[in-house]
């Protein structure tokens, strides 16, 4: 009887959750747009040029840039922004080593 | 005024002391290639007290007994042998203009390989093997051959055939430019690259005779005296240019462009080292 009773607002909190829901996995889908996109890959871009000034870029960062340009030719910004963030930390990376190797290569000398 | 004196001399005395006695600051990076390849060497023969240093161009068929009775079982048939009948042909064989290699080298190009690289003096720059029979080749109106397929390894294992026996002899001319190649060439080869973060001393230099995945690291002492070279792995030959290329590839960096002024004063760096040692081109390595 009480179930009865209840059912339209148990309707409400159900319709409520759902909504909550849907409205959470739709923004989570949405999440990357082309022009994100786009911004990650010119910082990826960006960075991978400079390890290529410093004659020390790696295979690693080309890979990540093929594969955004990649995903983002189907559509999925989420994977190219993904790919794109990866790529610029490789590059970051081997900025940061070629610069530190400046020093350190003497260490491994033969005295 | 005396005091005044006393004061001066002192100064100057003291002055004198400092730049008579105490060498300069930039005395500690000044390179010094004999001081260098002595070094070297010693490294390697300490490391390795048995082999004799001749040995060490042997690659990793020099590390231990297994390893070099393959050597010597593969040196009945060589591998190689399909390149170097080519190559000689190559060579003998007259461009459109009625020339050939022979003239664009000392010695008619016999006997020479020992001899590269060389630093020129009127480029200021590294030249290597390779490099000066593309220059030939363009000098007398043919194409530059890549520098990392075959043509160029059959070209240059018959000029290191004729060459065996001979010890490299790489000289650094008085000329600052010199000396800042075989540094950079030194450099680069100490430097850790790509995202394995390895040097050509990682391999070459600390891991000799160890294996790496199923091959057996070659020691950087003599390491270009058998080149070019038939790799198994390659199913193929190798110019010096493909080693290089090859080799940063497989450290997950970007090869440069081969010849890149970077890889030609390694290449002056690293022959350099090895003088003394005779050349044993073409090579073999698994």
């Amino acid at each position: 009887m009480s179930m009865i009773r209840s059912t339209p607002r148990l309707k409400c909190i159900l319709a409520l959750v759902a909504g909550v829901l849907i409205a959470g996995a739709t923004s989570a889908l949405a999440a990357s747009t082309e022009a994100d996109f786009k911004a990650a890959f010119a910082a990826a871009e960006a960075a991978d040029k400079e390890a290529a000034g410093l004659r020390n870029q790696w295979t690693t960062t080309a890979a990540a840039l093929a594969e955004a340009r990649k995903a983002a030719g189907r559509g999925d910004f989420d994977a190219a922004v993904a790919a794109s963030k990866e790529a610029e930390a490789l590059a970051r990376a081997s900025i940061f080593q070629a610069t530190s190797e400046i020093q350190a290569w003497k260490a491994l000398e033969i005295h | 005024m005396r005091s005044a004196i006393h004061v001066a001399s002192a100064a100057v005395a003291l002055a004198a002391l400092w730049f008579g006695v105490v060498p300069p600051a930039v005395a500690a990076d000044t390179p010094d290639p004999v001081a260098d390849a002595r070094a070297f060497q010693k490294f390697f023969t300490d490391k390795f007290p048995k082999l004799k240093l001749e040995d060490f161009v042997n690659g990793p068929y020099s590390m231990n007994e297994d390893m070099h009775r393959q050597w010597e079982e593969k040196e009945q048939f060589p591998p190689y042998d399909f390149s170097l009948d080519l190559g000689k042909e190559m060579f003998e064989k007259p461009f459109r203009n009625g020339k050939s290699y022979a003239d664009c080298f000392p010695d008619k190009g016999i006997g020479i390989r020992q001899n590269y690289p060389y630093f020129d003096e009127k480029e200021g720059k590294v030249v290597t093997l390779e490099l000066a029979l593309n220059r030939c080749r363009e000098t007398n109106g043919e194409a530059p051959f890549s520098y990392v397929k075959d043509e160029m390894a059959a070209l240059t294992a018959y000029m290191a055939f004729t060459s065996r026996g001979k010890p490299f002899d790489i000289k650094i001319p008085d000329d600052p430019r010199a000396l800042q190649a075989y540094q950079n060439g030194k450099r680069y080869f100490y430097t850790r690259r790509g995202q394995l973060n390895f040097s050509c001393a990682s391999c070459h230099v600390q891991n000799p005779g160890e294996r790496i995945r199923a091959e057996v690291l070659a020691p950087a002492l003599g390491i270009l005296n058998a080149m070019p070279i038939y790799r198994s792995e390659w199913g193929g030959m190798g110019t010096i240019s493909r080693r290089f290329t090859t080799c940063n590839s497989q450290i997950r960096g970007v090869p440069l462009e081969p010849q890149a002024d970077e890889y030609r004063d390694l290449e002056y760096y690293l022959s350099y080292v090895s003088n003394g040692l005779p050349i044993s081109g073409p090579g073999a390595r698994p």
